[in-house]
């Protein structure tokens, strides 16, 4: 490691690893990583963006983690050690919530676990960690974290604001007066299958925008 | 006999993995372009919920639960590891997995051969996480009832991408939009067979 030129912290090419998972490489409409939960959490954008937030923490250090240690992991049970490296992250981040941000915690229930088989996580220690260097692995870690975030708060946002009328708690449809002109709330926009159908309307949005994304199958 | 089987319905259709709860997405949208192996995935679930649901119940009663480890002694009754909860689940999943797959290569190598590809991939399967999670959260009473909970949810799991697979098969001779093509129509898929599972809601037996 030591033999290679020094790169400066912030180079280009650990910006692009920053800001490609947000668009071009987003670990959910791209990748097809970490959906599990992005989708059960976005009835409100309050939830979302604590698990969002999560998501990144988890993702970055165990990024971290992983790469530091990457020479010394015997290859057959590299699945087990990343496993207990995630699940101690998430130990750690679900204590945190569970201290500073009850109502939140509960609101997430079992999804804050389930980060432990998030495949975002899985998949960047696997593709990225276990062959680069800790700080790269760190802003990677990062980005796609972020990446996961966009979409989550996207969702979010269009489901609390069709669904309940408000945004992050806040009544912005009654405040408007938009409810006097004989609009109501699409109470449709919250049960669960419309999470799945938001996140395919993105995906075409994003392929239409970006055609080298396209599928032509 | 009723309880169960209403437990097992219950975790078929009204909470059914996939639809309810989005557990398990990522092998579910990845593994389902044909009929045969999302079938063989699905065994793979269920067999894996099957083994691993029993071992995790008895493991959150008498370990993990505040006052768990009453068993040992009474100093012991005031332990509470619940914090531990994700780290023992998920060794117990991929050690039960590892086990399973050893198992299955020994004892019968045509079985092995069509399942043995995807369990590996179960271990960090969320549906098998999820259901172990739930059952934590709803507190089932007895082994048994974890069991067929942790049944039902595979069967659900399983019933849900073998349809989807099936669609999608079809799927191949219709004109779809282009950028619509592959991921974006097979989410839309989902949600509107969501739909149509949200009218088992409120079934009880």
């Amino acid at each position: 490691m030591a033999t290679k030129e020094k790169e400066p912290m912030f180079s280009a090419r650990n910006l692009k690893l920053f800001t490609s998972p947000l668009g071009k490489d987003n670990p959910i409409t791209v990748q097809v990583l970490g959906i599990c939960s992005a989708l059960a959490v976005t009835v409100k954008l309050k939830p979302a963006i604590v698990m969002a937030l999560s998501v990144t923490i988890v993702t970055a250090f165990s990024n971290l983690v992983i790469a530091a240690m990457r020479k010394s992991i015997p290859d057959r049970i590299r699945i087990i050690v990343q496993l207990v490296v995630i699940a101690t992250m998430v130990i750690l981040v679900d204590q945190f919530l569970k201290a500073y941000v009850f109502d939140v915690s509960k609101q997430l229930s079992v999804f804050v676990g389930l980060i432990i088989t998030n495949c975002i996580l899985m998949g960047r220690l696997e593709a990225f960690a276990m062959a680069n260097k800790p700080w790269p692995s760190f802003i990677d870690g990062l980005g796609n974290g972020a990446g996961y975030g966009i979409i989550l708060v996207i969702v979010a946002f269009l489901r609390e604001l069709l669904g309940s009328g408000t945004v992050y708690g806040y009544p912005v449809m009654e405040k408007l007066g938009i409810y006097k002109t004989g609009y109501i709330n699409n109470g449709m926009i919250i049960l669960p299958p419309m999470a799945l159908i938001i996140v395919g309307m993105i995906i075409w949005f994003q392929k239409s925008r970006d055609k080298s994304l396209a599928d032509n199958k | 006999m009723e309880h169960l089987l209403n437990i097992f319905i219950k975790s078929v259709f009204v909470d059914n993995m996939i639809f309810a709860f989005f557990l398990g997405m990522c092998s579910f949208l990845a593994v389902s372009k044909t009929v045969k192996t999302s079938i063989g995935l699905g065994v793979a679930v269920v067999f894996v919920l099957l083994i691993t649901m029993p071992v995790n119940f008895l493991v959150e009663k008498y370990v993990l639960r505040k006052g768990a480890l009453i068993w040992m002694g009474q100093s012991f009754a005031d332990v509470d590891l619940s914090f531990l909860t994700f780290m023992v689940f998920i060794a117990v999943i991929a050690a039960m997995v590892q086990l399973v797959e050893m198992v299955i290569e020994k004892f019968s190598p045509s079985l092995y051969n069509s399942l043995g590809i995807f369990l590996p991939l179960i271990a960090v399967n969320c549906a098998i996480l999820g259901a172990a999670l739930f059952m934590q959260e709803r507190e089932y009473e007895t082994v048994v009832e974890a069991t067929v909970f942790g049944v039902g949810s595979g069967v659900g799991w399983m019933f849900a991408i073998v349809s989807l697979a099936a669609i999608r098969e079809k799927l191949r001779y219709s004109n779809i939009p282009v950028p619509l093509r592959g991921l974006g129509i097979t989410f839309i898929l989902t949600g509107l067979m969501a739909i149509a599972f949200m009218g088992f809601m409120g079934i009880k037996l």
